[in-house]
This record gives C-alpha cells, structure tokens and sequence, in this order.
C-alpha cells in the first residue's frame, strides 16, 4: 500500500534527502512505529521513578539550617496557653467566634504587630465560561450575600524592624471561628509561637503577616478573598462589604474599646509589600505512624507547582534539623499492587545487571523504593491533571506566589499529653522559624529551581525535561498514522482514478477531499464545545440532583449533537450529490488524530499531567478506531478482536465511563454513581480547572470522531 | 593622621581665642560673623516602649569670600562642594528602617523633617543659570559619592532624578531630586558624616554613637542640610549654614518580662542614656558653642499627664509618673498654638559642666503606666500595588483621615468650603510605564470627576531610558472625608539585558512618594526667647515646615529574561544561520539537470555485494520478494554507508565513554 506509493515515488528521484528519507521511512510503517513508540511513551512514563533525581537546594542565599534556631520554650509556653485560651473559650457557647478572634487579635497586638480584621463574603464557586484563563481578580461578582456568609480573617503583620517593608512573607492557619478544633487551635500555637519570635529577632528584612483564615467557608475561600482584596481592591462603593450591617462584625468592633488604646486594631486593609512566599500551616488528626509527620502540599490551580526551593527548604530542614517524617501525597491502593512490584523487581534486577557492568551506572532503585515512587507519582500526576489546588496554598499561586501546605500529623493525640504537645510546638515552630529564615534570606524571589517537575518522593523529582520525553513519545503515532492513512487514502484514489480518465474538477475536488472530513470534525468540536459550554445553563436550574443535572446534561448534548447536524451538516450533503455524501474513514480517522495531537499538544503546554493522562485514555482509542462492518464481516480472528477491542476502548473512551472506571479503580465500584461524574466536573470548573476545557473540547470531540468512525457505513 | 596631629593644636588654639568672642556674642539670625559649632541631643519617649533620640549639629561659617580659604571649624569638605558647584541648598539623608507615621508621630518638627524615605534621598538646588544645573548636580553627586563612601554616584544618570517644579519644594529649575531605595546604610556611611563634626565621635554628645546600639534600632536616618547663601545685594551677610542630624529610634532593652495577657497597661520601660547607647557623656565637645541634651515630652504624653492628674489628684504629675535622674537646668513649655491640644515640655540639661569624673548620664524612669498616642498628620498614606502578573498593574495611594484632623479642621468643618489640601509628588521610574490619563480619584469610596479633586497637576511623562516620570499634583478634598484613594495604572517595561541588575529577579523599586499637606504646618513656639536663640535644634523646631510624610517604597517584580539565555541565541543564531546559508548555497551551486545525469551515469556500475546483501535483508523485513537493486537504492545505499559510520562513532564513542573513562 503505502510502500508502493513511497517506493514509486522514491523511484522517480534518484537522491533524496536523509530527513525527508526518514519521514518516508517511519510513515510507510507507521504501524510497527506506532507501537514501538507508544510503547516506549508507556515504558518511559514506568521508568521515572527510576529517572527521579535527588533534590537540591539551588538556591544558594536560602542556606537552610545554617542558623542556629532561635525558639526557645518560652515562646512555646506562651503557645501553649494560647492553645488551652483557644480550647477553653469553645465550651462557653455564647459568641465564641468572636470570643476567640478577640483572643487572637489581643495576642498579637500584645506581641506589637498591627492587627486588623478582614470582612469578606464567601462567594460561592459560579461557572464562568470565560474565565478559564483571566486573571483572578476579574472573577470578581457583586452580589448580596446575607450574614450568615460573612467571614472575619484576623491578620497580623510583624514589621521588620529595619526593613525597607518591599517584601512580605505570609503565614496562613485555616481556623474556624465558630467551632474550635484542637487541631487548628494546635495549628494557630505554631503560628503564635514563630510569630512572638519574630517579633523580637533581630536578623528579619521581610516583614511577616500572619493570616488567621476564617475557615467556615471553606479555608480556600478565606484566602483567596484575602488575596483578592490585597491585590485587587475595589474603591468604589460598590465592592465594599456592608458589614457593618451584620451584628457580629459591630460586636467584633466592640473590643477596640476594651483593648488599651495604645494599639488601636485598624479597621482598614493592612498591607505589606510583595509576598515572598506563603506557609500554610495545619495539623491533622493523630495519625498511625511512628514518628510525628509533615505533610507537603504543593500542587496548585491547573497543575501549578511552587518552587521546588521552597520544598526543598521544609523538606531539609524538617528530615535533617526536625526529625520529622516528610510526606507527600500518594496513591496508598497503588502499593500493594502486584504489577508494580514485579515491574520494580525487574527494574531492580536491571539495576544490578547494569551495576555489573560498569560500577559508575547508577541505574536502578530498590523495587519498594519504585513501588512508593510510582504511587507518589501517580498521586502526583493526577492531583496536577486535575488542576485543582490541594490547599489554600492555590490562591497563592493565582498572584505568582510560591505557597506550600505543611499539615503536621502528630504521633499521639494532642489532647492528652501536654509534654508531647509543646515538644511538637517546640519542633515545628522550629521548622518554620527556620523556612522563614531561609525566605527571608532571599534577595531575589524564587527563580534559581524548578516550577515544572513531579515528585516521586518529598526528596526526589522528575523534571519538565524527563518527563516530556514519555509524552512526546506517546503522542508521536499520531501525526504518524495521520499521515500514512492520508497517503494511502489519496493513493488509492489515484489508482482508482487511474482506470477512468478524470476531468479536471473532479481531481481538484478530490485533492480537497479531506476538508469534507475536517468539516465534520470541526463540527464535532464545535459541538464539544457547546456541550462544554452547557452546564453554565444546567446550573441555574434550582434543586437538581446531581443526577438529574447529568442526565439533563446528556440529552441537551445529544440534542444539541443532532441539531447541529442537521444545520450545518446536511446541507453539505445537499451541494454534493455527485460526490458520495460517505467520507472515506481513513481521511476522516486522519484528520481525528490531527485534531487529537493538536489538542494534546496544546493541553501539554497547559497543563501537562492532564495532556499525559488524556493521552494515555486517547491514543489507543484512536489509533485503534476502525470500522466494525467489515471486521465482522471478515469473520477472521484478527478482525474479530479489533472489533472487540475497538468496542471496549470506545465505551472506556467515553468521559463519564472512563471516570467511573478509575474511581472504582481507586475507590471500589460500590458507592459511585453517574451523579458523581456531574460533581466531579462540577468541581472542577469550580476551580478553573483548564482540564474540564480538555474533556469537553478535545476528548470527548475525539472520542465521538471515534464512534463515528466504528459505526461507519463503508 | 600626622595632619590631624598637626591640626588639633591649631585647632585648640583657635578655639581659645575665638571661645569668648562667641559667648559674648549672641549669633542673631541668619548672619554669621564667626564660624560657630552646636551640638544638642532630642530625646523623647515614644508611645510604642521606644525611645528616639535625635542628635543634632550645626555648623555655620560666614561666607568664603570673608574668610579665605581655611575654616576653624567648619569641614572644607562642605565648603568646597559648595563653592565647586554652587549649591545653595543641599539635602542628604541616608535612612534604614521606616518611621511609623502612626505611633512615633507625624505632626511634629522632627517628624517633618527627619523622617525619610529607605535608602538615599538627594535634592540639592543650584545658584547656576538653568542650562548648567544637571551638570552640576552630576558632579555634586560624584563629589558626595567619594565623601560618603556611597552609591550617591548612580543618581548621575538622568533616569534616576527629576527636576520638579513646585511639587517637592516651591524652587522651579534649579532643585533636582534623586533617591537610590536600595542603598543599605551602614557604618561606612556614618564615619564620613562624623568626619565633618570637629570633635568627630570623641568628645560631646556624638561620642554616644555606640555603632552597635544605634544600629540596633528601628530607625536610624543620618542627615545632611546645607544652605549657602551669598552676600545680598541689601547687605545682609550670610554664610554656610552646615545641620547634620542623626535619627535613630531605639528600644531600651528592658529585661523581657513574661507577658500578661491582660487588658492592664504595661509600664513603659525605664530608659537611661546607659541602657540605650551603652555609653555616657563625659563631658562636652569643647569647640561647641553650646552642647544641651532636652527631653521632650509630646503633646499627646503631656496630655495624658494632666488627665491623670485631674482623675487622681496627683498634686504634680511629673514627679508621679515618671522620674529623671538628672534635675533639668531649665524646662520649657511651649506657648499654646492650638487650644485644644496640651503643650509640648522640653527639660533642658546643659551638659557644661560634666566631666569624665562626673558622666552625664541622663536616665527616665517610669513610675506608672502611661498610656498616649502622638500626633499624626490630617491623613494617613499609604501606597500600594495592584494587580498581579508581568504585564500590567496599578499604583493606589490611599489616604485615610486620622482622627487628628477632626479637631484640626473642627473649627472650619461647619463651613461647606472647607477643603483639605494635599500635595503629591511622585517619581516613578521609566520602565514603569504609567498612564497619567487613567487617574482616579475615590473619596470616600465614591469615584470623582478629576477636574473636580485635583487643583493643580504637573505630569512630565518618563522618556524610555532618559528620564523617569514625575507627578506633581494638588488634590483639594472636602474636610469631613473619611478616605481617598489615587490609582494610577501602568504597564511593565521590558529592559534591555545590559539594564538589569546583578538581582535583577527581585524587582525594581519605585521610590516613595511624597505627600504633604500644605495647610499644616510644624511648628513650635517656646517661652523663653533667649534659650531658643542659642540653640539650633529649637530655632529648626520654630521654622514653618510642611507637614508630610513619605510613602512605602514599592516592588514592582519586572519580568527577567533567562540569564544564560546569550549562549542559548548564539547556539540558535548560528543554527539558524548555517542552515540558511547551506540551503543557499545548495540552491546556487546545485544544477539539478546535470546531476540526473550524473546519477544515470552512475547506475550503470553494479552496487557492492554488501549493499545487495542488506537490501535483500530489508525485502525480508518488509515481507517482500527480493527485487534486484533498483535506482533508489543508490541514495538509500549512501546514507546507508552514512548510517554505518556514523553509528561506528558512536559506538566507539560510548565503548570511549563508558570503558575507558
């Protein structure tokens, strides 16, 4: 087929080219190539784990550890009773909100930083379909929000005593005013103890705000409209709360009377000049570990990662100077896997194998070590596919800010043992005295690492330059097999040609033949991109179930899918009679997998995680899609299993199946239901999420491009 | 130093002679017959725990012409620079820290005047024709560069001064104005200072300038201020007039004592000359005319005090609430500029008559806590950014009303008319580029006509890398405004790579704005004429200074280029260029025609046998019958042989690697 067109071809110029040689060479057996790359792709992607380099501060001003910490047991008593202030004032039940702002303001103000409360509304999380790319503050919406959804932030801001007051560094604990939790009280400790600290040190240049995020709406709303407000203020009557007509916010105001005048607490917005970095400090429940834990949370809006510096810094100074166990997020299901284990023994084994070669490789990693790599990775990958932030850390990085998580899980209830409890406050109040030491050694903003990379432990990345290599190898079929079903397809139409002679029109016509197949897949994607654009409507209708809303999702997408068929579609079919109105498949499979590579490559610039798994779903499906008349008609074994595979990656293929799948994967098959899907994706234009934008314009245009092709009438 | 031995005889002898001419005389005024030397010592407890100690000398000397070359007293540094470039009036501060207009005050004289932006401020105005001022200020900023041990020499180049008319001072043409933010201050800085002090840091009150302690502290702002005036066409003799001032803001460091969470007040902490400076006077600098250390204690405190008086019937407040070591010689009270408001008191310690045996060490201690806040400007400033992102933002000065000028403008308030007047003055450098058009003005969070807040408005776009941009404007608000607000948007430049600065990845700054308010002015009257005229720092206490206030500093972070990003052009430069010139030199050289038959010719020979073998190796892979070699495999059997050579170097090249190494 192909060979003989390139053959002939090649025939005809004695010299050819070596690139052009090349190009003819791959495409004329794309087939064999399209395997081996995507299995490589598949291979490589395997193999980072094993690619994971070790971690290193790049930096060099941040020199962590170089100091010798300076908290001592004084400020963590003080803590300590600022904790047991905390949890007492959440017996007395009347107005313990504002009971424990009122402690927390009076605290700092003591400690001689400025104080000042931040109003704000809780805006509820609308679908804006233009505001996938904008920038934060445009997301801004005026309505009324009752009192019930008012929100009161305490900040505190620390001066450095000889700065010039350019650069801040932000420290942020979720609290919730109006139920007190241990655990956030624990974490306001932390805080209290590194700010009293700070308050006296003197080697501090950048001034310190302490953001006390009211949590009762979410700890990410807390801080995003924090954020917004120091970023993008509204002047004008309109943007600003009207909350003095809300009772407790006067009542909050109440106290300014009760404190000595000396430190008045200021009403207004208090600022301090361009962040630095951000620390966002909680602490989990009494975990099941040995050892007192951290926990790094990095991953921001739309696979948005911080500097791998200021990983790198809590990392260091947490393993080496703490004695705390790091962790990041990983997939605990993928670790008794058995595939993976045996894959990690043979790479081990490999390993060895190389070792004995020449002793200087260093090649390969004990299979547990590639086990907890890969699930960490995975966690990893997905958590950035899904572009959704895993913590009030994601505001941060709307405003170019490096923020990370740190949730501290200690060992033993904190209830119980007040000698443990002000040990742990003791170690990590040192913890992040010691990164915000490193940060405020920063002359420059965090530039010397890396923002792109994955973690495949909290000491170990994958950067942008390894991983890119899997995805371009997966995707590398694509253009392939485009091109080589295109060239069959219009030499087949030559030699068909060959036998009668052709007027003129009919071979201009048929050199544009595949625009008939790029129309119909435009109009698909056009269709992706209404059915996209769908949901923004299906949300305004009031009291849907989830389910509801899917189903009515689905059928208006149909719907819309039939409408625009026969709008814009048919009357194609009119003009050209003569032509038959089929579309030879190969062209229009040719031009599905243009569409896909295009739209995976633009994804991968987006957000690379979500182009990697996307293509992972999509590249088989694709590059499998053939038409099931003739294979069933064939009868032969081969055909029949392509049928069947064909069949099976289609269902998979289709966004809300392949959800379901992987969540019961994940999960267990037992508590999902199509309504989960909905609240998935409900999620995630909640978050801006550019993924949504990829399933609904690029996966699931192809995935019906596919179907198309399987039900193909030739 | 053989010099200097050589000198301080002289210099005593001098003193001797001319120290009874100057007591006899009382220096009246501007004119100056005989260098003089002045040195005094401000110290005024702060309501926030600290302390600012404000020390402050003079130096005066009739003009050159009078005394010829050489001076007794007054450091021929200054004098030159005066005569070399014709300075007539001169400022230079070197500041760290910021002072906190809302707790150290920021309605009073040393508020007005010493309170500076970070970093180096400059402004200097000429007695040059117009033409010949920015030669000058060149030259002057070399000239100062060298004797200050500092960057002054950057604000040579046009884009780090502007030359405003009235916004800053009311001197059109001749006054140029530069900062340098990022100037770190340090002791290399002070020493030059103290070189211009004739007793230097050895005797007199600056021999308390214990560099660790005055370091410490939260402020410290070292200033320059000369004017230099020559003899009048009336007759008037008039001289150098030389102030140095040193402020520094410290915390006498009191033991830390465990702190009480309750609503009670803290005990201000006792504080003495000791405790802060780590060092006594120990005696005067015997070339001054007169060396006084005052204690002030500010309206707002003063106020306090009668309260507590009045609520406990303390028969005299001072003894109760606090208590000085040293009995004052005299104690000044300041004569009633605003009824509402208490006087201001100044203890004054002459420190004559102490000696090494007999330190002066000044020392107050509180007796109960006290409780006062200072007196701030009309309207608090604030500057800040907006936006976010590489591409664009907005400047926003907000201004909020303290509660101080409700009484100051209680008065006029009843009249619709009455208007608060506020100057700014702005220079923002020219890789941010600000659009003057997008001005908006919000009082009390209402947007405003700007024809109808902005009196008076000077706008002198910046040119790209000739000059910054400089705004000048007069807003009139309503008395009874609560807050304001000023944005002003602008996009971000793009440097050129030679333009960045080794940190560069920080930002740039762009300098503290200025705002004043013009109807308020600082000063304070005292009793007791006589004293006043003898000292410097309460005849600078008299003058009518503007009150106003400096805003932060901003960072703006500028987008960077890579910085290993020339290798990476020249890599793909000469890429880019071999490419372009083999495929033109193929297209020139090349005659498709004769190469075709040359090929033909060639086909006639029989390829090897290595070449058959792997061509039939290939039918095999592809599943085809062996044909006899055809044409094509000529091109192919070439690259082939490429192929080959090219994988035996490598091979030999990773076997190199890997093997041998």
């Amino acid at each position: 087929m192909a060979e003989s067109g390139s053959e002939t071809a090649a025939g005809a110029k004695p010299k050819r080219k070596p690139i052009v040689w090349l190009g003819i060479f791959l495409i004329s057996h794309s087939f064999f190539f399209s395997v081996v790359f995507s299995a490589a792709g598949v291979v490589a992607l395997l193999l980072l784990p094993v690619l994971a380099k070790n971690t290193y501060i790049s930096e060099n001003a941040l020199m962590p550890g170089s100091a010798a910490s300076m908290l001592s047991n004084q400020e963590v008593a003080e803590a300590s009773r600022l904790v047991s202030d905390l949890t007492s004032s959440n017996l007395k039940p009347l107005g313990s909100a504002i009971g424990s702002q009122r402690i927390l303001a009076q605290h700092m103000s003591n400690l001689g930083a400025e104080v000042s409360f931040h109003k704000f509304h809780s805006q509820r999380n609308q679908f804006h379909p233009l505001h996938f790319f904008s920038s934060p503050d445009s997301g801004r919406v005026e309505q009324n929000v009752s009192c019930s959804m008012h929100g009161v932030n305490t900040v505190g801001i620390i001066r450095a005593p000889r700065g010039d007051g350019k650069e801040a560094i932000v420290l942020v604990t979720p609290f919730n005013s109006a139920k007190v939790n241990p655990n956030e009280a624990f974490s306001l400790g932390i805080a209290y103890s590194v700010f009293s600290l700070l308050n006296r040190v003197p080697w501090l240049a950048k001034d310190v705000i302490w953001l006390v995020a009211d949590s009762q709406f979410g700890e990410y709303a807390a801080v995003s409209a924090w954020l917004r407000d120091y970023h993008t203020p509204v002047f004008s009557g309109l943007g600003t709360l009207d909350a003095e007509m809300c009772p407790e916010s006067n009542n909050l105001y109440g106290m300014n009377e009760n404190l000595s005048t000396e430190r008045a607490i200021y009403d207004g917005f208090k600022r301090a000049g361009t962040m630095a970095a951000a620390l966002v400090i909680k602490v989990a429940d009494q975990s099941e570990q040995f050892e007192d834990g951290l926990s790094i949370y990095a991953e921001a809006s739309n696979g948005q990662m911080p500097n791998l510096d200021l990983i790198n810094v809590v990392n260091y100074l947490a393993v080496h100077r703490q004695g705390l166990r790091v962790k990041v997020e990983k997939f605990w299901s993928l670790l008794g896997v058995k595939w993976l284990n045996t894959l990690g023994e043979i790479f081990e084994s490999l390993g060895h194998f190389a070792r004995s070669l020449n002793p200087d490789w260093k090649f390969g990693i004990p299979a547990n070590d590639y086990v907890e790599g890969s699930a960490t990775l995975a966690s990893s990958l997905y958590n950035q596919a899904l572009g959704v932030p895993t913590g009030p850390h994601g505001a941060f990085r709307d405003y170019q800010v490096d923020a990370i998580t740190l949730e501290i899980s200690p060992k033993i209830s904190l209830l119980d043992n007040i000698a443990r409890r002000n040990d742990l406050l003791l170690r990590s109040g040192r913890l992040i005295e010691g990164v915000i030491r490193s940060v405020n050694n920063l002359l420059e903003k965090f530039h010397q690492s890396f923002f792109l990379y994955l973690l495949t432990s909290p000491g170990k990345f994958v950067s942008v330059g390894v991983y890119m290599i899997a995805f371009a190898l997966l995707v590398a079929p694509l253009p392939l097999v485009a091109t080589s079903l295109y060239v069959d397809a219009s030499n087949s139409d030559s030699s068909v040609k060959k036998e009668k002679p052709s007027p003129s029109a009919i071979i201009t016509r048929e050199s544009w033949k595949w625009l008939y197949a790029a129309k119909k897949a435009f109009i698909v994607h056009l269709w992706g991109s209404v059915v996209s654009l769908l949901p923004y409507f299906i949300c305004q209708m009031p009291s849907c179930t989830p389910t509801t809303s899917f189903i009515i999702w689905v059928l208006l997408s149909v719907l819309s899918l039939v409408l625009m068929y026969m709008v814009l579609a048919s009357p194609s079919s009119h003009t050209n009679e003569s032509q038959p109105q089929r579309v030879e498949w190969p062209i229009l499979k040719s031009v599905t997998l243009s569409a896909a590579f295009i739209g995976l490559c633009l994804m991968s610039v987006i957000n690379f995680a979500t182009a990697e798994i996307g293509g992972l779903l999509m590249l088989p499906m694709c590059l499998m899609a053939h038409p099931l008349k003739p294979d069933v008609k064939a009868r032969s074994k081969r055909t029949l299993s392509r049928a069947v595979c064909n069949l099976v990656l289609g269902f998979i293929g289709f966004p809300p199946v392949a959800f379901i799948v992987l969540k019961g994967a994940f999960e267990g098959l037992g508590s999902t239901n199509v309504g989960d899907y909905w609240s998935w994706v409900e999620s995630l234009w909640a978050w801006n999420s550019a993924t949504y934008l990829y399933i609904g314009m690029v996966h699931l245009p192809c995935w019906a491009l596919c179907i198309h092709i399987l039900f193909h009438r030739s | 130093m053989a010099l200097l031995l050589l000198l301080r005889p002289v210099l005593l002898l001098s003193l001797l002679l001319s120290a009874p001419i100057l007591h006899s005389e009382a220096a009246s005024g501007s004119v100056v017959q005989e260098e003089d030397f002045s040195e005094e010592l401000l110290l005024r407890p702060l309501p926030d725990r600290k302390v600012l100690a404000h020390f402050h000398f003079r130096s005066r000397a009739p003009h050159i012409s009078s005394s010829g070359r050489h001076h007794h007293l007054f450091p021929k540094a200054i004098s030159q620079l005066v005569k070399k470039f014709h300075v007539k009036e001169m400022e230079l501060s070197f500041t760290q820290g910021r002072w906190n207009y809302d707790r150290w005050g920021g309605f009073d004289p040393v508020a007005s005047n010493n309170a500076k932006p970070p970093g180096v401020e400059l402004w200097a105005v000429f007695d040059v024709p117009h033409d010949q001022v920015d030669d000058s200020w060149k030259n002057l900023t070399h000239a100062l560069s060298g004797l200050f041990c500092a960057s002054i020499n950057f604000l040579e180049s046009s884009t780090t001064y502007s030359a405003p008319e009235w916004g800053y001072r009311p001197v059109a043409g001749s006054l140029r104005y530069g900062t340098l933010p990022r100037e770190a201050v340090c002791t290399e800085n002070l020493t030059p200072w103290l070189k211009l002090l004739p007793c230097r840091d050895k005797a007199g009150l600056s021999a308390l300038m214990d560099r660790p302690s005055i370091y410490k502290g939260f402020y410290h702002s070292q200033r320059l201020w000369l004017a230099s005036s020559e003899i009048e066409s009336e007759g008037v003799v008039s001289g150098i007039f030389l102030q140095q001032t040193l402020t520094v803001v410290v915390e006498p460091n009191s033991q830390r004592t465990a702190m009480t969470y309750s609503h009670e007040t803290k005990l201000q902490p006792s504080w003495s000359l000791t405790s802060i400076f780590g060092r006594k006077v120990i005696g005067r600098c015997v070339l001054a005319k007169s060396s006084t250390v005052y204690v002030q204690l500010d309206r707002g405190l003063v106020a306090q005090l009668d309260y507590l008086q009045k609520e406990n019937e303390i028969s005299s407040p001072d003894e109760s609430v606090f208590e000085l070591s040293v009995e004052p010689d005299n104690v000044l009270k300041e004569l009633n500029g605003f009824e509402k408001k208490s006087p201001s008191f100044l203890y004054e310690f002459s420190i004559e008559n102490y000696t090494e045996s007999r330190p002066f060490d000044l020392g107050l201690t509180w007796k109960r806590p006290v409780v006062w806040s200072c007196q701030k400007a009309p309207l608090h400033a604030s500057r800040f950014l907006m936006g976010s992102g590489n591409e664009r933002g907005a400047i926003a000065i907000s201004l909020r009303s303290t509660e101080v000028s409700d009484w100051l403008l209680g008065t006029d308030t009843s009249e619709g008319s009455c208007k608060l007047e506020v100057k700014v003055f702005q220079v923002v450098p020219w890789y941010i580029k600000v659009y003057y058009h997008t001005l908006q003005v919000f009082v009390d969070e209402q947007l405003q006509a700007v024809s109808d807040v902005v009196e008076k408005m000077r706008v002198s776009p910046s040119v790209d890398k000739l000059s910054p941009g400089l705004m000048e404007m007069v807003l009139k608000f309503p008395c009874g405004m609560k807050s304001a607000a000023i944005t002003l948007d602008f996009d971000k430049g793009f440097l050129h790579i030679d333009e960045y600065p080794p940190d560069a990845n920080q930002g740039f700054d762009i300098p503290s704005a200025i705002i004043s308010f013009p109807n308020f002015h600082t000063s304070m009257q005292f009793f007791k004429d006589e004293s006043v005229d003898k000292s410097s720092i309460l005849s600078r206490f008299q003058e009518n200074s503007t009150v106003l206030a400096y805003t932060e500093v901003l960072l703006v972070p500028l987008t960077t280029p890579d910085f290993s990003m020339p290798y990476n052009v020249i890599t793909i430069t000469c890429t880019v260029c071999a490419l372009y010139f083999g495929a033109l030199l193929n297209v020139l050289r090349r005659r498709v025609g004769e190469e075709e038959r040359l090929a033909k010719g060639k086909d006639a020979n029989k390829p090897g046998r290595l070449l058959q073998l792997r061509s039939r190796l290939f039918a095999k892979l592809r599943g085809k019958q062996y044909e006899p070699p055809q044409p094509s495999t000529t091109s192919s059997s070439f690259i082939s042989r490429k192929l080959i050579l090219f994988t035996l170097v490598a091979g030999i090249g990773v076997y190199w690697q890997v093997y041998v190494e």
